[in-house]
Order: C-alpha cells, then structure tokens, then sequence
C-alpha cells in the first residue's frame, strides 16, 4: 500500500498494524526517515509530489521489490508538502519468510525512492531554500543493486 | 489545448507551476520552442541536465507527439525520502 500523507503520521501505529495477524511472516523490517534541520519555527524541508503519478511510481517500485525478494507484502507511507525538522518523512515497511530479505528489500526501497520517486525536495536554511538534487552517494547507492543484478 | 506542468525548481525559474497551451503544439519540440519565445530561461532549463517529460503520466524520451488534451510535465531529478 502506497500512501501521501500532508500531515504528520504516527509511525508506530502504522508498524502495528502492518506487523498484527501474519502468520507465516518471520520478519517484518522498518525504515523510518526523519526531517533533520534546525529546530524552529518554520518547516525543514517540503516535499512536492505529481499527483496520481508519484503514487503509480512508488507502487511500481514497491511491486518491483516484492518480486526482486520475495516479499510477503510492503507499505510506504511518504509524506509531502512542508515538514517540520523532527518529523517523519517516509515509513517504508517490509514482510517476508525471513530477516534477510526484509531487510535487504527496506534498503532496496528506500535508494530508489531517494532518486527515482517523483518527489521534489526544497530544504529551508538559514540563507534561504534550495532544491535538493541527488548526491553521487544516492546514485552510487542506486549501481549497488545494478550491479547485484548483473552478477 | 495542452496542460503544462512544471516541478521543482522548474516552477520557481518559470513563475508558474501549471499553464494551459492552445492550441496545443503536435510534438514536445514545438511545444519547447513555444516557450523559448517568452521565457528563454525556463527553455534552458527544460532541456538542462537531468531534465525528464512526462505525457500523460507516461515518461517519455525524445520527441513525443502531443495529443489533443495532453498533460505535459516537466520533471527535474528527483529526490525522495
């Protein structure tokens, strides 16, 4: 499941819920992103989407991730528009057979949605705003798991 | 008639994030030149590095034809998470 959310979430009920009645999942794995910035009034950071499309994205990444692991199921929870520094911006959610996989796919998930999810992030500083682009460590990120798959 | 989309810092270049084109141009080139003739800037910065389009929610490489109606979006890198 896919959700854009514009206000805070509560990333311990939505762990929860996903976690309650499986019977067969052996691992459940988190990712829990959070807005680093000063504390303040005034967002950290905004967080543009394309509507409809941004969410036909990430569904597509997180079906590419269940395949590529075997998952049993997988949630991202991404939030967008201003955020306060403190708060969550992205809950990914994992559940397979076993920890390795869980894990592994958390990992997979969370490079991909740094450059490849239409999402458009503007940091607030103190000199004023600037968008973020991917650094060379997010696209390095994103060739480990190219080069996994060539080998 | 063609909706033009604009994310990210392309709609703090432009000034605008959504504008509607008519007629609508045939092809994404025409549409591009189009723009070139009042905001040279913004132009650059549609064919700047990184610079992806979208037709109707579909990614497109190239020159796409423009059909009647369409969504074109302008989508800079992107970053997530």
């Amino acid at each position: 499941m896919i959700r854009l959310v514009a206000d805070a979430f509560d990333a311990g009920a939505a762990l929860n819920r996903f976690s309650a009645g499986r019977s067969i999942t052996g691992a459940v794995a988190s990712f829990l992103g959070i807005a680093r910035g000063e504390p303040g009034p005034g967002p950290a950071l905004e967080l543009e989407a394309y509507p409809g499309f941004t969410e036909e994205r990430i569904a597509a990444l997180v079906e590419t991730a269940i395949d590529r692991f075997g998952l049993q199921d997988a949630e991202v929870i991404h939030r967008v528009g201003p955020i306060p520094s403190g708060e969550a911006i992205v809950l990914v959610l994992t559940a397979a057979a076993h920890r390795r996989e869980a894990l592994q796919a958390c990992d997979f998930l969370m490079d991909y949605l740094k450059s490849r999810a239409p999402l458009w992030k503007k940091e607030y500083g103190p000199n004023g705003t600037r968008w973020v682009e991917p650094t060379a460590r997010d696209l390095s990120d994103i060739e480990r798991w190219r080069e996994t798959e060539q080998s | 008639m063609a909706r033009v989309l604009l994310f990210g810092r392309l709609g703090d270049i432009a000034g605008w994030r959504e504008r509607c084109f008519d007629p609508a141009p045939e092809r994404l080139s025409a549409l591009k030149a189009m723009i070139r003739r009042f905001d040279a800037a913004l132009a650059d910065a549609l064919d700047g590095p990184g610079v992806q389009a979208a037709v109707d929610k579909v990614m497109v490489r190239g020159d796409a034809l423009l059909g009647p109606g369409a969504e074109v979006a302008f989508l800079p890198p992107m970053s997530g998470g």
